[in-house]
């Protein structure tokens, strides 16, 4: 990754009558780079996709390829490919001609086209006999393939990416997530990659960036934004989470709601309180506590309910302040067995599991 | 297909295949058997006789053939480059209009084919509309606009526009708008969408159009006469003629079926290649 970023947004802001999609962005995406932006559905990542090539027109700010103004460029013009949601393969061309389209529109002879279409099937670990074969007679994850076979045709200096793997199913969305990022470290290009499954994003990207109502809340590599996210949406966007109020300062004496808290680290707290009003966990993080053991925050609670997630088992503990908290242990931990719901049980955690937010100083 | 869905369908098509049984083949047939009969006999009972189609050969009727195929094959001609940007917008820029104009163009077949010819006659004739109106102000005169092959031309284009305006709109609205987008994304120009992706994905529809103009101007014969006058002869003209004036059946009737199996073939030809699930959007993906 070379230091000058090879996209970067700057204010851009798309505006649809009263309604604004995008509020003024900025993002940088280094060359080289596996971005992904998420968003639930209506946080305006379609739109952004669409300002990225050239099928919509922002209302304000701009886009840089490096130092040209890529939002001034006519869609074909582009230096830049999309694989498109529907993957929008052409029904009407074999699976050959749809991967060498780019280089028939650039008028390459049909020796280059070939030669340059039969290397990409074996890219993307397609048969060569493929070639002149139908495009209704492939299947999805093919589909896939070649539609990622076209776009690389192309050589684009950036390649985007609308939900390709939306409609496929479980086992194969996963396959061609790891395709996708082994494709990536192979072909060095960057990848701009739109979803709103945040387990395709944790899998692939090198960072993320988090879009809800036309705003970014949070951009950073998936390890820091699930370790430390910087407000309680991006928290719990990034899966199941707990979230403890933090208050004290002007209002009284240093509490974390629901917990009762070691002499020790409460006092420590104080410092924390003028700039965070949450203290948040991960399921993972929080213990099961025996009778006679200690942390630095616990709490009781009764199991309400618990999940077999594989490897991991997941609990439901209903708090005595009536909240819900989330607990997730290793579910073949020598002598662990299943706790049934409505046994009482003692929870926990210390200090170094905990992440502090500050949602309203942000 | 199942042997149930055979069974249902070959039912719900029972009513319109009597109906053309009755009404297309049998009379198809009969001129089939006219056209075989020897001269002066009158009598389908009869050793087939083929010296009528000799007769179509010897009396050079191959020039009224020539005339209606190629009129109908210039007019189609035009149609497609008239309706193909019309149609287009259609689907693609106007939205709310693209009713209207459907209604305005449906609206149009209300009124008999006739009447709307001779209202061209009227307008376009010596002493009509444009040549009476200009006589009137500029006192300079010409002798009309009619009695010509482009009107003709005109004519067939004029009647069978509809025929081929919403053909072309199914087949453009047949195209995926992420193939077109992915297509300029990956670098062509709007020319190179036109030829690579537009037109051959729309082409049931070109072609259930195309078709539908085409042999509906090859039989074409009230715009030959009552615009074209007696400027050229077409096909379908030389058939009244040989049933009525010439009172020639076998001719009449020779002269028919040379003119279906020309169309018939081409129609054949260009529906053999054509999957009509999918213009009617059933088409497996």
């Amino acid at each position: 990754m070379s230091a000058a970023p090879i996209l970067r947004i700057e204010r851009l802001t798309k505006r649809y009558g009263d309604f604004t999609a995008l509020h003024g962005i900025d993002l940088e995406v280094a060359d080289g780079e596996f971005l992904t932006i998420v968003g639930p559905s209506g946080s305006g990542k379609t739109t952004l996709i669409k300002l990225l090539v050239g099928m919509e027109e922002q209302s304000d700010g701009a886009i840089w390829l490096r130092e040209k103004r890529l939002d001034r460029m006519p869609a074909n013009r582009r230096p830049t490919c999309m694989v498109f949601q529907s993957l929008a393969l052409f029904p009407h061309r074999s699976v050959g001609e749809n991967i060498a389209f780019p280089l028939k529109i650039r008028g390459e002879g049909r020796a280059a086209r070939e030669a340059r279409a039969r290397e990409l099937l074996d890219l993307l670990h397609l048969p060569q006999d493929y070639h002149d074969k139908r495009i209704d007679a492939c299947s999805g994850g093919e589909r896939q393939r070649i539609a990622l076979a076209r776009a690389l045709a192309f050589d684009p200096q950036i390649l985007f990416f609308d939900e390709p793997l939306s409609a496929l199913d479980y086992r194969l969305r996963k396959t061609l997530e790891k395709e996708l990022k082994a494709l990536h470290e192979r072909t060095g290009k960057t990848f701009v990659y739109i979803t709103h499954s945040l387990e395709e994003a944790m899998v692939m990207s090198d960072r993320i960036a988090i879009l809800r109502n036309g705003r970014f809340e949070q951009i950073g590599t998936a390890h820091e934004i699930y370790a430390r996210p910087r407000n309680r949406f991006v928290a719990r966007f990034m899966g199941d989470v707990n979230l403890f109020e933090l208050s004290g300062g002007a209002q009284g004496p240093t509490r974390v709601a629901g917990l009762d808290i070691d002499a020790g680290v409460l006092a420590s707290l104080d410092a924390e309180v003028r700039e965070h009003d949450t203290v948040m966990v991960r399921p993972e993080r929080l213990r099961l506590l025996a009778p006679d053991a200690r942390a630095e925050f616990v709490t009781d609670g009764r199991i309400a309910a618990s999940y077999l997630l594989g490897s991991r088992r997941q609990y439901e503990i209903d708090a005595p302040d009536g909240s819900t908290l989330v607990l997730e242990a290793a579910a073949d931990a020598p002598g662990s067995q299943k706790l049934e719901p409505g046994r009482q049980v003692r929870i926990g955690f210390d200090r170094r599991d905990v992440h502090f937010i500050a949602e309203h100083a942000a | 297909m199942s042997a149930r869905e055979r069974r249902l369908g070959a039912l719900c098509a029972t009513p319109i295949t009597l109906f053309l049984a009755l009404g297309f083949l049998v009379p198809l047939l009969v001129v089939a058997a006219f056209s075989t009969m020897p001269l002066k006999v009158f009598d389908l009972a009869h050793v087939p006789d083929f010296t009528a189609f000799a007769e179509v050969v010897r009396q050079g009727y191959w020039k009224s053939l020539a005339w209606s195929l190629g009129m109908a094959a210039l007019s189609t001609l035009i149609l497609f480059v008239i309706c193909w940007p019309l149609a287009w917008a259609m689907v693609h820029v106007f939205t709310r209009f693209t009713l209207v104009i459907t209604v305005l163009v449906v609206v149009t077949l209300i009124v008999s084919e006739n009447i709307r010819l001779f209202g061209w006659s009227l307008t376009l004739m010596k002493g009509g509309m444009i040549e009476g109106m200009l006589r009137s102000w500029t006192g300079y005169g010409f002798d009309g606009l009619l009695y010509n092959v482009p009107v003709i031309v005109f004519g067939l284009v004029y009647v069978y526009f509809p025929f081929m305006l919403f053909p072309l709109v199914q087949g453009i609205a047949m195209v995926p708008g992420d193939a077109r987008h992915a297509a300029a994304d990956l670098g062509a120009t709007p020319r190179q969408v036109l030829t690579e992706i537009e037109l051959p994905l729309a082409s049931p529809g070109i072609m259930v159009g195309g078709l539908l103009s085409f042999v509906l101007a090859a039989g074409a014969v009230a715009e030959s006469k009552l615009l074209g006058g007696q400027a050229v002869i077409v096909i379908s003209d030389d058939v009244e003629t040989a049933f009525t004036y010439g009172q020639n059946w076998p001719l009449g009737a020779a002269l028919a079926i040379v003119l279906i199996v020309v169309v018939g073939s081409l129609a054949l030809y260009a529906l053999a290649r054509l999957d009509l699930d999918t213009v009617m959007g059933r088409g497996e993906r």
